[in-house]
């Protein structure tokens, strides 16, 4: 895409740089950059789709909106912030990243990103299978059950749905209920062993957020409130998100 | 852990695995902390479909890991889990890829036949809990 040599015009007003900088404390300290090239040596996406974090940050601030609107690298950084974390000016290039996915429209962006988000608000799970909250529940019960029962030291161990007044709320990976039940069990035991009075809910259990990466600030809000909302509904004291 | 807290939670974290394997079972991986670098299932990766894309990020988390010698690696998420547990496949070292919570119910003597998915033939049959469930 950039084999053709750059061509410097008169920088744009309006650019997608400039919109970014304006959403971000300190406007991401995207002006600030050294071009030390510290960010592209240690970060793994380094040379995908010939591209690197210095090189996207200086697309961005030539105005050369096009290209960056256009690169499927916006799909391969993962957003670690290894990049902020070695870069002299603390330049937030992930926030960039996040922020040109969401120029793609929204059925352009990657199927199994959008296809896992778009489960997650089929229901009040928030779960990116698209698990329906009585088939979550009726899974713990059963699994608990079998455990109980099987394994008598266990006998009083807990996983509650929905417990009033429990300290802590916990959320839930989709990929254990529904492919691998046994492998919730391990943590049901800790926090047992511990004495931890928890719950899940029945909304808001998914523990993934897809449309978080998917950008699509609407529906992540929506799956974030909905968990939030159950776990103050349940006058749970903390959070603990296990993904 | 340290995105989210920093890399003092993280040190507490380390607590927990050294008190579960035994301080001279844990080899640190180099470079580590915030210096470490993403194993390339996160951000949507995974589920994004370029797989070859994915696979090469994954490379130097791969070598890191390889260079350890450890059996097993744990994994924080379950993204992670994933995408190393498909490197160890992909790249042949074929380490075991664990959540910590196996480990630390193995630990205690509570780990059952069936919540032995990801131990590998080394730890399959140890310390088993009930193993009339099979
Ligand atoms: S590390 Fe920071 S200053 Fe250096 S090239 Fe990257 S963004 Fe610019
Ligand atoms: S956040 Fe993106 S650009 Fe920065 S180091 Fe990680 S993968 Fe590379």
């Amino acid at each position: 895409m950039t084999d053709q040599p750059i061509i410097l015009g008169s920088v744009k007003k309006d650019t997608f740089l400039d919109k970014v900088k304006e959403l971000l404390p300190d406007g991401g300290n995207l002006n600030l950059c050294l071009t030390c090239g510290a960010c592209s040596s240690g970060c793994p996406a380094t040379g995908l789709e010939n591209m690197d974090p210095r090189k996207f940050l200086r697309m961005a601030a030539l105005g050369m909106d096009e290209e960056i609107k256009k690169t499927n690298w916006v799909w391969m950084c993962t957003m670690c912030q290894r990049c902020i974390y070695v870069c002299p000016m603390q330049i937030n290039i992930p926030q960039l990243v996040f922020n040109a996915r969401a120029l793609w429209p929204r059925e352009e962006r990657p199927k199994g990103i959008l296809g896992s988000c778009d489960m997650a608000l089929r229901n009040e799970s928030c779960s990116a299978m698209g698990t329906e909250p009585e088939d979550f529940k009726f899974v713990v019960e059963d699994v608990l059950a079998e455990y109980q029962e099987a394994q008598p030291e266990f006998a009083d161990m807990q996983a509650p749905v929905d417990k009033q007044g429990a300290e802590f709320f916990l959320n839930q990976n989709s990929r254990e209920p529904v492919t691998e039940p046994d492998e919730m069990v391990p943590l049901w035991k800790i926090l047992h062993l511990a004495g931890v009075d928890w719950t899940y809910g029945s909304k808001g259990w998914g523990g993934e957020n897809y449309c978080m990466f998917l950008a699509d600030d609407d529906a992540w809000k929506q799956i974030t409130s909905t968990s939030a909302k159950q776990a103050e509904d349940l006058g749970c004291k903390t959070f603990l998100n296990t993904e | 852990m340290r995105k989210s807290y920093g890399d003092p939670i993280a040190e507490d974290l380390r607590f927990v695995v050294k008190s579960v394997v035994g301080e001279e079972n844990f080899i640190d991986m180099q470079p580590n902390r915030s210096n470490n670098f993403c194993c390339g299932g996160g951000g949507g990766f995974l589920q994004s479909g370029f797989k070859d894309a994915r696979l090469e990020y994954g490379r130097l988390k791969d070598q890191q890991i390889q260079a350890t010698k450890a059996d097993y690696c744990i994994a924080g998420c379950h993204n992670c889990h994933a995408q190393i547990h498909e490197l160890s496949e992909h790249y042949g070292a074929e380490y075991g890829v664990v959540h910590l919570w196996t480990l630390i119910c193995l630990s205690l003597g509570v780990l059952g036949p069936k919540e032995r998915e990801y131990l590998r033939d080394d730890l399959k049959e140890v310390n088993v809990f009930h193993p009339e469930m099979e």
